[in-house]
């Protein structure tokens, strides 16, 4: 890996980080001409908190503090300014919190659940996906097989539902929503945080039943090629116990692939599962974009578009630095 | 005829291919035979009592608003299938040109069409499609809805078309119609297209089974066509009206099942019809 490679990808970064943020304040520009302070104004007006003839200066003062009277292209300028040093400005729902911290507050939610959730349906999907490649591996598992990779067709949230359905309102064994329960003290106990486990294990699950099925077909189609191979054979006729072929020879080998994948679904933690965390009302960033949604909060919905976008382009880049060190036949030389 | 027969061996060499094809069936033909049975006007709100159980009556049951479900999943589906068949077909139209054009002739154009490709496939599809939605919020009906989606249903096509023109460009009869003459249009159509048709068919598959994916994403955070009874907005309304908890099981459970069947039939086509793209995969599945 040589400086060049570096410079160019740090670029790739800041130009994809750019052009969503450009996005982001042309977009809603080229639209229907709203104004999001004047609807503001007026909606407390209608609810009589303010005197409807004050509104015009109103409207003219808040445009100035916020630099809506000068031209566009200073307008940009100083939005691309706030957006590379990540101010995304006030809420308009819920003012005078701002944005940065209301993401802030929500996205070590989302990370915990995500990351866990990720790597447990890994694990599990790509095991089941390799025996059931596997031609001495118990028939059970590949009776598994065909039912994970039918859920894995169907979106997590809906999932969410069923498992919500079943274990939290029929069986009451888990909390039917939040990250939480309400009246409890946030703070670093032990009750606490087992609180906090027992009201992540469903999302958690509907993640994990669908991932399963996904990593487990991919994992079956390497193993398939890989236990065709001749070394594999010849680990058999040199009469090397099953588990050992199984292990270091069939899954060592159909593994790297699976990483690759499991980097890129990694990268997309944090923007993953938005909707599984609606059904839950679990406290990460969907239930904050999905409540921004219900409010027509433009100001928080852009930022944590852009927040998400800005994660996921700075783990894969992170990704395409440490290949290198995974797979060393990959290396980012000239021939890049 | 020949190729009917065609179809009827793979469809009998590929017991998944026709099994995704059975399902699906049935989602088109419920969609296209209701009405005749199910009388559509009570998917609109106030039409009939509402919070009632599955009966002989209503036998998927009555929403909160008084919409019988039966008749908002005969409404619903078609659109719903509509939204993924449009965004699909542009998405597989601009991926079909795009990746011939830019797998075919190379050079600029390609690490043009390549750099844009890779880059927003980095970018969390359903996270731009809110940002777009959101926008325009008032004015989404079913076919904006399918055009927002297909703005991003395009770039996976475009890539795996790509690769495959690549691998085919250097195969022994397209060299042999390159020194027979023929133009590069005619040997795009006449030769590499006709060989990777049962691919794109795969490839649409996909393409679909995503854009109904999206559309029911933005459908269920409350970004989809507010008027109109698609699956995704049924779904919508039942988490925004708490149905889960009220114990209105069938008010979720039904637009689930319908989605469960399509989505995973169309799974089922796509791997058969990979199969049948790839036969050295044939083992795989």
């Amino acid at each position: 890996m040589n400086w060049n490679y570096i410079v160019r990808r740090v670029a790739l970064f800041l130009v994809v980080v750019w052009a969503a943020a450009s996005v982001n304040f042309f977009v809603p520009r080229l639209g229907t001409g709203r104004d999001p302070i004047r609807e503001k104004l007026g909606q407390l007006a209608a609810s009589g908190g303010l005197r409807q003839d004050g509104i015009e200066a109103m409207v003219k003062a808040y445009q100035a503090k916020f630099g809506l009277d000068k031209p566009l292209y200073v307008q940009y300028l100083n939005f691309l300014g706030d957006t590379f040093t990540l101010d995304l400005g006030y809420s308009l729902a819920n003012y005078p919190a701002r944005v940065g911290q209301m993401i802030g507050n929500a996205i070590p939610w989302t990370i915990g659940l995500m990351v866990v959730s990720v790597l447990i349906g890994f694990a599990l999907g790509t095991l089941i996906g390799a025996l059931s490649a596997w031609p001495n591996a118990p028939p059970w598992v590949r009776s598994l097989a065909v039912p994970f990779m039918t859920l894995s067709a169907i979106p997590p949230y809906l999932l969410g539902l069923i498992v919500l359905y079943i274990l939290g309102l029929k069986m009451q064994w888990f909390p039917l929503s939040g990250g939480y329960s309400p009246g409890m003290l946030a703070i670093a106990s032990v009750d606490f945080y087992l609180d906090v486990l027992h009201h992540s294990i469903l999302p958690a699950l509907a993640i994990v039943l669908q991932a399963v099925g996904f990593w487990a077909l991919g994992m079956r189609g390497m193993m398939v090629t890989t236990s065709g191979e001749d070394y594999v054979t010849l680990a058999e006729a040199n009469g090397l116990r099953n588990r050992t072929i199984f292990f270091r020879y069939g899954l060592r080998n159909a593994m790297l692939p699976q990483f690759t994948a499991l980097g890129l679904s990694l990268a997309n933690v944090v923007a993953g599962q938005v909707i599984v965390e609606v059904i839950f009302a679990y406290p990460g960033i969907g239930t904050v974009l999905f409540q921004a949604i219900q409010s027509s909060d433009y100001t928080v919905i852009n930022g944590v578009v852009l927040i998400l976008i800005m994660s996921i382009g700075l783990v894969t880049m992170l990704m395409d630095f440490l290949y290198p060190l995974l797979d060393p036949r990959i290396s980012h030389s000239r021939q890049n | 005829m020949q190729r009917l027969s065609q179809i009827s061996y793979y469809l009998r060499e590929s017991p998944m291919l026709a099994a995704g094809f059975i399902m699906v069936s049935i989602i088109v033909l419920f969609g296209l035979l209701g009405p005749l049975f199910v009388d559509t006007s009570l998917a609109q709100p106030l039409s009939t009592t509402p919070r009632m159980e599955p009966s002989w009556e209503h036998p998927f049951g009555t929403d909160d608003s008084g919409r019988d479900l039966l008749s908002v999943m005969v409404v619903g589906v078609p659109l719903t299938l509509r939204i993924g068949l449009l965004a699909g077909a542009v998405g597989l139209g601009l991926g079909i040109v795009l990746g011939f054009t830019s797998g075919y002739l190379g050079g600029r154009f390609d690490v043009v069409t390549r750099g844009i490709v890779d880059t927003l496939l980095t970018v969390p599809g359903l996270v731009v499609l809110v940002s777009i939605a959101s926008t325009i919020r008032e004015e989404i009906s079913v076919n904006i809805m399918a055009l927002v989606v297909a703005s991003l249903a395009w770039m996976w096509p475009t890539r795996v078309i790509r690769s495959q023109v690549l691998s085919m460009r250097e195969r022994a009869y397209v060299q042999m119609a390159k020194l027979n003459g023929m133009s590069t249009a005619e040997i795009i159509w006449k030769e590499l297209f006709p060989n990777l048709l049962p691919y794109l068919a795969a490839q649409f598959a996909n393409a679909v089974n995503w854009a109904i994916l999206s559309s029911i994403g933005l459908e269920a955070l409350g970004l989809g066509p507010q008027n109109d009874p698609t699956v995704g907005m049924t779904i919508y309304w039942a988490i925004t009206f708490s149905a889960l908890i009220r114990g209105m099981w069938w008010w979720w459970a039904i637009p689930i099942a319908f989605i469960g069947l399509i989505f995973v039939g169309l799974l089922m086509i796509a791997v058969g019809l990979d199969e049948l793209a790839n036969p050295k995969q044939r083992k795989a599945v």
